[in-house]
């Protein structure tokens, strides 16, 4: 462990990345993720890595879907309106079974919305974007250590998968700063590892090497029998997801509480401190922030509704975009209400303490 | 029995799905005779864009990446970028590169990304049944302008060589066509001249195919060429644009 440097959550996550091998970035200029951007233009020529400003965000997409193909680690980043473009490129690298990782640095929406932070993109994440049946693995920070600790997990994920990531963040994570702890760089060998786990499945052109077997990246079945295998098999993919990569944090969670907060990402960040006030004031409440959102950890939601606790208070930064999934988690135990704040607006712990006085 | 003609290994055994009388099949045949006269068959990846020629990564014996539509050209960026050993090598259609995909193609060129890209202009969409295309020439009738192209409505065909001739970076553009015999051959020169400088890695290569869609024209190949030549040729001139190579220090 080295020490701790200060810094904004964009140029963590950026620099986490470098740090878990990622060479390749492409990318379009975007507030609030600019920082993050511009530390890749800084940092990628130092370590003989790739920065490109795309002229777009489809095309930037598509840059990461040509360099996934060749099996390298790569990322794109943007914001809402831009990751909107991105959904194409999204469906054919999930459709196509490549790695790649995407960070949403969201601001309010819908359409230019504002610049400011806002969780407004969730469902777009979670349930779709692009076209067809495909998932995103989604992990959303609350914190910028968190932040940067995710690029690591996020190409992880994405390499043992073959599917893309997406770190669901915010203009709050993206701007503000924190002291991070940083992973030491991927040594070569690691690297020459990294490519070696892609060999037997990405462009590599060799054609007389014995056993070459032309590599094809692609998300086309035009025979509607083979697109079914495709699919069923992107679905087993998804089944195997859910099975080992639910995440989530218990924060003064136990069997007296009364009330449950669910929130992820900042919100759950200003819901932690309206938890400590509670329970000081002999409120029992415990808070459950779901890291990734999806997989999404209902059965995690589902046992943390215990005899004792009376409601669930789901805060957002939207309109209440996760209150569908915490409903299927709690299954209608117990009443589910929301507290949101949209525009790009942060509610306040105090906010939070009122509704739960509230409810 | 001497063998006098064969396949270049650079193609699969895989029977074409073009029309008869089409000239994808030539334009295929030529790029793959590069790769393989260059030596380049186990160095280069390419990609297939979506049109009639979606299926080129099947065709083309090498590993290829299947793009979205008009995306092919930043999808080469992406791979060139990450393998700058290999060479990278596009194939597209006017619907493809010159309609939904310009913004890629010109940005591309404009970078002088060190790849290749072989344009199949036949100024129509085939694989979606004969729509207007953004080559289109004026007056001619597709299933989306049934009434003829009218330019005063829908602007003139776009001329991707002009258009990229006005950028600095690219390094070699040249419109070739595939109506006779004798400019096949002439083609198939240039589209060697361009995979060479693709070896070279000297920059950004362009080659346009003036094509025929006897299909969609509705007319048989023979005629499909004829029109072609007294037509396709006035808007789209067959020549060298750009040259690098013949300019004094580069």
């Amino acid at each position: 462990m080295g020490e701790k440097v200060l810094m904004k959550g964009n140029e963590a996550v950026a620099e986490a990345a470098i740090r878990a091998g990622c060479r390749h970035y492409f990318a379009y200029p975007i507030t609030p993720q600019s920082e993050l951007i511009e530390y890749m233009a800084k940092m990628m020529p130092k370590v003989n890595g790739t920065f490109l400003q795309a002229e777009s965000e489809v095309a930037a997409i598509n840059m990461v879907y040509g360099a996934a193909g060749c099996g390298k680690r790569v990322m794109t980043s943007s914001s809402s309106p831009g990751i909107s473009l991105k959904m194409e490129g999204i469906s054919y690298i999930a459709g196509a079974n490549l790695p790649a990782v995407i960070v949403n640095v969201q601001r309010g929406g819908p359409g230019l919305g504002d610049i400011q932070p806002a969780q407004g993109d969730y469902f777009q994440a979670t349930k779709g974007g692009g076209h067809g049946d495909y998932k995103l693995i989604v992990v959303a920070p609350s914190t910028v250590q968190e932040f940067a600790d995710m690029a690591d997990l996020a190409f992880d994920l994405a390499d043992k998968y073959r599917n893309p990531v997406m770190i669901l963040s915010d203009g709050l994570l993206g701007q503000m700063m924190e002291p991070v702890d940083f992973k030491p760089y991927k040594t070569e060998k690691e690297m020459e590892e990294l490519d070696r786990q892609h060999f037997d499945w990405c462009m590599h052109p060799n054609q007389d090497e014995p056993n070459h077997h032309h590599h094809e990246i692609n998300s086309l079945e035009i025979d509607p029998v083979v697109l079914e295998q495709h699919v069923i098999k992107l679905g087993q993919k998804y089944d195997r997801i859910v099975k080992n990569e639910i995440r989530f944090e218990e924060y003064k969670i136990s069997e007296d509480n009364e009330y449950i907060i669910v929130a992820f990402g900042t919100a759950a960040r200003i819901a932690k401190s309206a938890v400590d006030d509670l329970n000081e004031n002999g409120i029992n409440v415990g808070l459950f922030r779901p890291i990734t959102l999806w997989p999404y950890p209902y059965d995690a939601v589902s046992k943390v509704i215990t005899d004792k606790v009376k409601k669930v208070l789901v805060c957002e930064l939207n309109l209440g975009q996760m209150v569908e999934d915490v409903k299927l988690g709690v299954n209608g135990k117990v009443p589910v209400e929301f507290l949101g704040k949209v525009g790009g607006m942060l509610f306040t712990p105090e906010e939070i303490m009122n509704k739960i006085k509230e409810i | 029995m001497e063998i006098i003609a064969q396949r270049p290994k650079s193609l699969t055994d895989l029977q074409f799905t073009y029309c008869p009388g089409c000239t994808h099949g030539i334009s295929h045949r030529l790029i793959a005779e590069a790769i393989e006269e260059l030596g380049l068959r186990n160095n280069i990846m390419g990609v297939a864009p979506v049109g009639c020629s979606v299926f080129a990564y099947k065709f083309f014996n090498c590993d290829m990446a299947e793009a979205a539509h008009g995306r092919a050209p930043a999808v080469a960026t992406g791979m060139k970028r990450a393998r700058p050993d290999m060479h990278v090598f596009t194939y597209q259609g006017d619907g493809d590169l010159a309609a939904i995909g310009t913004a890629e193609f010109i940005h591309a060129a404009n970078r002088g990304e060190k790849i290749s890209i072989f344009f199949i202009n036949n100024a129509i969409y085939g694989m979606t049944g004969g729509q207007m295309a953004p080559t289109t020439l004026p007056g001619m009738k597709t299933s989306t302008s049934p009434y003829g192209r009218d330019e005063k409505d829908i602007g003139y065909p776009i001329q991707a060589c002009e258009i990229i001739s006005s950028l600095k970076a690219p390094y070699f553009i040249e419109r070739v066509s595939l109506l006779s015999p004798q400019d096949i051959l002439k083609a198939k020169k240039v589209v060697n001249k361009a995979m060479l400088f693709n070896k070279e890695n000297r920059g950004f290569t362009f080659v346009e195919f003036v094509s025929t869609c006897p299909t969609n024209w509705g007319l048989t190949p023979a005629k499909a060429q004829q029109w072609a030549k007294e037509n396709m040729l006035k808007f789209f001139p067959i020549g060298n644009f750009r040259d690098k190579s013949m300019e004094g220090g580069e």
